[in-house]
């Protein structure tokens, strides 16, 4: 370890074995910040993924081979400990389960957390992390004193290439995990929702209460501008379509370049995981709905109207 | 059944929440406990209902207003409260804010043991999620957190959590920190006796000394992190609604492939 001078810690979110796109947006980054070195936990890399990881920078690539062990947030923890001990900044993915994992870390190593950020530099030698907060109405900047960990939300830094590709030599962590008092007694693999991952998803289309449980149309337009499809909870509290399409702030935060809610009315739970998205188009039947507030675009009209005219139109724009 | 609820203070989501010097300007008449601590309330209140026999404390960290936050708990059944208020907590960070919650858990505990201490899985203002975590670490007890099924008995609790990949089911011996989703219970409404006994009802009052907490080891000073700036954001700029009459989705179009998003 520890060739890479000023190395910044990159965990790497894997996707079905494969490398996730929002490890390569944090591994861009890292590079704007110092020497990007990748943190691998679970099942040996295999050459494809190793070759990426240094196409974007990756100066090495550090495994700890513990496998499903992964899973439990505190050995997570100690194997990314294990890795990181000449880093002062470690990035990893904004989700759930980091959460858990980078809290633990930090109880043993006195780091300072941000998550959900959008951002990160150095200022002074010492890291701030940038986030929006309060369903994006606030900017925020947080300094971290010492040790720091920051989760960057997807969609926040725009992945591309390094100039010079990094070495991603493979650098084996040997790691004594610590016991945990809990035991993961079932694993129920959760069938992949088809197409781009919502929370990474660069266009996301959703429908709301208005679409009356008919998302033929709101599938149809992500599918054409190549997004994910998300809904209201209301939504998904119907039963119209599955849990993991849900954006809000008890279901997925979403940042895409483009958002279009169609047939939701934008109450405050939904703006909290939508409002910080590039560009916002609403489409509702009600003037008065608060997604207007918060629209660049906004059509006052029924979806069932709106929707079908606006494939057509993009279809026909392309064909030119 | 011993269990106890963490609910924390929140301003009102629809207020226009602000930041002050760093940190959250909070208000009594605009706030008040964490909509998602409603779920880990109802979890309590139901598995001592299930047990027969029991009791729920609320528990909270914050300012004078954040007495608000147990008072509700109250109005929704919960039988003690208790409010760890004092000036050296301010500006905590998640492990200074777990650390004070542990000390407080710990002087409960001891006097009579807890089974569960039960958490909302996210505050509606910080949203870092991690408190329950940290208060696991800190507290050295099981975690299990994101629970959207919770099941007690045998001295062991198992929770299934919902992760994008898979479904987890995760079992660990008590006591246990468990936190909640809002997918686990439909949280019930204060009734109106409940809501008039909780008026009167002793809040029981903790400082950092009551719970021996060195008051240089949490608050702003302790923070890992500092907020260094904070302003508001613009709102968006050249707003275009347009009323469908016929046209709404040409001029839908016609944006999307203007801004080069079609
Ligand atoms: C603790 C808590 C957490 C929550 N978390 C979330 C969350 O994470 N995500 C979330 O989404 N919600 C969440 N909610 C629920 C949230 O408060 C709202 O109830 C929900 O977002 C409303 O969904 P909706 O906009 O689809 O439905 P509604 O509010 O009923 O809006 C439907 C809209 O569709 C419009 N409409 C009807 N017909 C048409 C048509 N033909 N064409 C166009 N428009 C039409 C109507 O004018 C209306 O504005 C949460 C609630 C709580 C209490
Ligand atoms: C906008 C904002 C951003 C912040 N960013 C950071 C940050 O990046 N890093 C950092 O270390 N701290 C941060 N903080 C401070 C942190 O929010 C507090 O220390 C807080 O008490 C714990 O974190 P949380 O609110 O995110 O709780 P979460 O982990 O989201 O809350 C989960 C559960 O913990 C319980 N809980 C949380 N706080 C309390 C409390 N005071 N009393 C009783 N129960 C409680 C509740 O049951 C709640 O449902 C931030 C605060 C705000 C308002």
């Amino acid at each position: 370890m520890s060739t890479a001078d000023n190395p910044i810690a990159v965990l790497v979110e894997l996707r079905d074995g494969a490398v996730a796109r929002p490890t390569l947006e944090a591994l861009t980054l890292a590079r704007s910040l110092g020497t990007p070195v990748a943190v691998w936990l679970g099942t040996e890399p295999d050459a494809d993924a190793v070759a990426q990881l240094g196409e974007f920078g990756a100066a090495e690539v550090r495994v700890a081979a513990i496998g499903a062990e992964a899973r439990y947030p505190a050995k997570a923890a100690a194997a990314i400990a294990a890795a990181t001990e000449d880093s002062s900044l470690l990035l990893v993915v904004s989700t759930f389960l980091n959460k858990e994992i980078v809290t633990r870390l930090a109880v043993t190593t006195g780091a300072g957390v941000v998550v959900d950020a959008a951002g990160v530099e150095f200022v002074d030698g010492e890291v701030e992390a940038f986030q929006t907060v309060f369903a994006a109405t606030w900017n925020v900047r947080t300094r971290i004193a010492g040790k720091a960990i920051v989760g960057v939300r997807p969609n926040t830094t725009t992945a591309s290439a390094a100039e010079v590709p990094g070495a991603a030599s493979i650098v084996p962590i040997s790691v004594q995990l610590p016991a945990t008092r809990e035991t993961i007694t079932a694993v129920e693999p959760v069938a992949p929702i088809e197409g781009v991952p919502l929370a990474e998803a660069p266009v996301v289309v959703s429908g709301g209460r208005g679409t009356g449980g008919d998302y033929a149309l709101v599938t149809e337009l992500a599918e054409l501008l190549g997004g994910a499809v998300g809904a209201s909870r209301d939504a998904t509290d119907e039963g119209w379509i599955s849990h993991e399409h849900m954006v809000g702030q008890t279901g997925t935060t979403v940042t895409p370049a483009l958002y279009v809610a169609c047939g939701i009315s934008g109450a405050v739970h939904h703006r909290g995981g939508m409002q910080a998205s590039g560009t916002i188009v609403a489409i509702n039947m009600d003037p008065d709905a608060p997604i207007f507030e918060i629209c660049d675009f906004g059509v006052v009209g029924s979806l069932f109207d709106v929707l079908p005219q606006a494939i057509e139109a993009v279809k026909a724009h392309r064909a030119n | 059944m011993r269990i106890l609820v963490t609910v924390k203070f929140t301003p009102d989501l629809q207020s226009q929440r602000s930041f002050t010097d760093g940190t959250v300007t909070r208000t009594a008449d605009d706030g008040s406990m964490n909509e998602l601590d409603e779920n880990a309330v109802e979890a309590a209140l139901q598995l001592v209902e299930a047990a027969g026999e029991g009791e729920v404390y609320a528990l909270t960290v914050g300012g004078a207003d954040a007495v608000a936050a147990v008072r509700k708990a109250l109005q929704l059944g919960a039988n003690h409260a208790i409010h760890v208020n004092d000036d050296a907590v301010a500006g905590s960070d998640v492990f200074g804010t777990a650390a004070v919650l542990a000390a407080a858990i710990r002087k409960v505990h001891d006097e009579n043991p807890l089974d569960l201490v039960i958490t909302g899985m996210a505050a509606l203002d910080g949203l870092t999620s991690m408190l329950p975590t940290a208060l696991a670490a800190e507290l050295d007890w099981s975690q299990l957190t994101l629970a959207s099924s919770l099941e007690v008995g045998d001295g062991s609790a198992t929770i299934v959590r919902h992760l994008p990949d898979a479904h987890e089911t995760v079992t660990a011996p008590l006591p246990a920190v468990v936190s909640v989703t809002d997918e686990l219970n439909k949280p019930r409404y204060p009734n109106f006796k409940l809501i008039m006994a909780a008026r009167k009802a002793e809040v029981v009052q903790w400082s950092l000394a009551d719970l021996g907490v060195d008051a240089a080891t949490v608050g702003a000073g302790a923070s890992r992190t500092t907020v260094v700036d904070a302003s508001p954001r613009p709102p968006r700029a050249d707003q275009q609604i347009v009323t469908d009459t016929g046209e709404g989705g040409n001029a839908l179009a016609a944006f999307l492939i203007e801004k080069g998003l079609a």
